[in-house]
């Protein structure tokens, strides 16, 4: 006869309750889009021009992976180093670093609104950028800046400090313990992070139609105006003429977020391999 | 016979912030020795082996007056720190070898110092390995991680690498606090080899460890160098009281 302690029993009811009701907000969620979305995936969906009777998302397809790709070439480098700085060169516990922390955490908080219309004013109106790639791509990357900072922070102080010790009494320099040393080891935190601020960018759609603007063609260059995927099925689901497809783009986001979290991890996997 | 001093401390004192870990050392560590610092814990050996090769810079608020010469040089004077750890290595308590290759562990102190031919650096790290006494558990393996290493193993494959950049001094700080016995009778057999051709200084909690290999031994009390002379002497006839109570076994 098994005998089961009636806390056991209860707590365990509880977290199989948690993890079936979460999986199943998900399941709905992804389901809900697939089921309304897949049937108007078609190839003129894809089609080059978007039209008012075709609302093709392909122009925002591009838009989107351009922000991604400009605003992770600005955030990720200035992310890691100044992350680098904090963990690796300021002094431990000093008043700087705790303010620096604390202005990253604000910055994490603000409304994805306020950093659009900040966007707006400053690149766009001040330095005159208008709506376009330039603009966009700057707002985001500061508010992606924090996410990578925070990750990166996080995954260099995880890095024992016996491994920092091994290399400078070999008589390494700090420059060399940390890149050949430190961040090997905190590469796959890194990247998590990095991951992490692909789909808050994804994601982002205020801050996005405040700076990026919304029309629906293809960027020609660094000032000009696009829209992104979140955008453009925003404003067909807002027009309400094409609620299919705003249905269909919805499931081509949720494709293209489940695709660059897979290259993510296999990129993840041949950094650890290497 | 007497020894030349690789090591002269000279009224070191050390501050942790406010905290006096180490007061007024004078000694001679002498050249191809094997010199074991005891005491119970926090008697500030373990702070006075780091000041040896300066680790103790990388503590925020560790200020230290007096003067320490290697060689008869003082390692605080014009001197490069990263060139003082080349020649002063050190073997930490914990076994950490770096999470990569068992041959990239032994070769990352010579790339270190510009080594970049693949000849030489294959010759480097089958040497070092061989002197650690750890080459033929390893050599099929060195494309493995060292991770993958026992502890004993992680231990001598840290001797290796300590050993790769060819120092004048070897620092260990508590090695086999962390191992077996069975590994931790392998170091010792290999650190009276080691004494030959490097002068050897080590922290240790056990005295039966510094009664087997060292030849000479330091007592240290509360930051303080109680009693310091040869090994035999200092476990038969201690001249002090505080001493003679540790290594009966009295405190510590």
């Amino acid at each position: 006869m098994k005998r089961k302690k009636p806390f056991d029993f209860i707590f365990f009811l509880l977290t199989w309750l948690s993890i079936g009701v979460t999986v199943a907000v998900f399941t709905l969620v992804v389901g809900y889009v697939l089921i309304n979305g897949v049937p108007y995936i078609s190839p003129s969906l894809f089609a080059l021009e978007s039209t008012a009777l075709n609302p093709s998302l392909f122009p925002a397809l591009m838009g989107t992976l351009m922000i991604v790709g400009l605003s992770l070439i600005l955030a990720v480098p200035l992310g890691i180093f100044s992350a680098i700085y904090l963990v690796e060169y300021a002094r431990r516990g000093s008043r700087f670093v705790k303010i620096v922390r604390l202005t990253t955490e604000t910055l994490a908080g603000i409304p994805s609104i306020v950093y659009g219309l900040f966007g707006f004013i400053f690149f766009g109106v001040f330095l005159g950028w208008g709506l376009s790639l330039m603009s966009g791509a700057f707002t985001v990357s500061i508010m992606i800046l924090p996410l990578i900072m925070r990750a990166t922070e996080e995954s260099l102080r995880a890095v024992p400090d016996t491994y920092r010790e091994g290399s400078f009494g070999l008589g390494a320099g700090r420059l060399r313990t940390v890149v050949r040393i430190v961040l090997p080891a905190a590469t796959p935190g890194i990247l998590a992070g990095i991951i992490l601020a692909i789909g808050r960018i994804i994601g982002e759609t205020a801050a996005i139609i405040f700076t990026l603007g919304n029309v629906a063609r293809m960027p020609n260059n660094l000032f000009d105006s696009g829209r992104t995927l979140s955008a453009h099925m925003y404003t067909l689901a807002n027009e309400g003429t094409h609620p299919g497809e705003a249905h269909a783009t919805a499931a081509v986001l949720l494709l293209v977020v489940i695709l660059i979290n897979a290259l993510s991890s296999w990129i993840a996997r041949f950094v650890k391999a290497s | 016979m007497e020894k030349v001093s690789k090591f002269s401390l000279k009224d070191v004192n050390l501050w942790y912030s406010d905290f006096q870990a180490l007061k007024n050392i004078n000694m001679e560590i002498p050249a191809n020795f094997i010199t074991a610092f005891i005491g119970p814990s926090g008697c500030g050996k373990s702070t006075l082996i780091k000041s040896l090769n300066r680790m103790n810079d990388l503590i925020e608020g560790c200020r230290i007056t007096g003067d320490i010469l290697l060689d008869n040089e003082s390692i605080h004077g014009n001197i490069d720190v990263n060139m003082l750890r080349k020649r002063v290595g050190m073997v930490f308590q914990k076994p950490n070898p770096f999470p990569m290759s068992v041959f990239d562990n032994v070769a990352y102190g010579p790339r270190t110092h510009g080594i970049k031919s693949k000849f030489r650096l294959n010759e480097i790290v089958e040497k070092s390995l061989c002197d650690a006494a750890i080459w033929d558990e390893v050599k099929d393996r060195l494309k493995k991680s060292a991770l993958s290493l026992s502890g004993g193993q992680q231990q001598r494959l840290c001797i290796a690498r300590a050993l790769s950049v060819q120092p004048d001094v070897l620092l260990m700080d508590e090695p086999t606090s962390a191992l077996d016995p069975i590994s931790t009778a392998k170091i010792e057999e290999l650190v009276i080899k080691l004494k030959d051709s490097y002068t050897i200084v080590i922290v240790t909690h056990n005295m039966q460890q510094a009664t087997r290999i060292s030849d000479r031994t330091g007592f240290f009390l509360l930051g303080e160098l109680v009693e310091y002379g040869k090994t035999e002497r200092i476990f038969s006839v201690p001249k002090d009281k505080r001493c003679e109570d540790y290594i009966t076994g009295r405190f510590g």
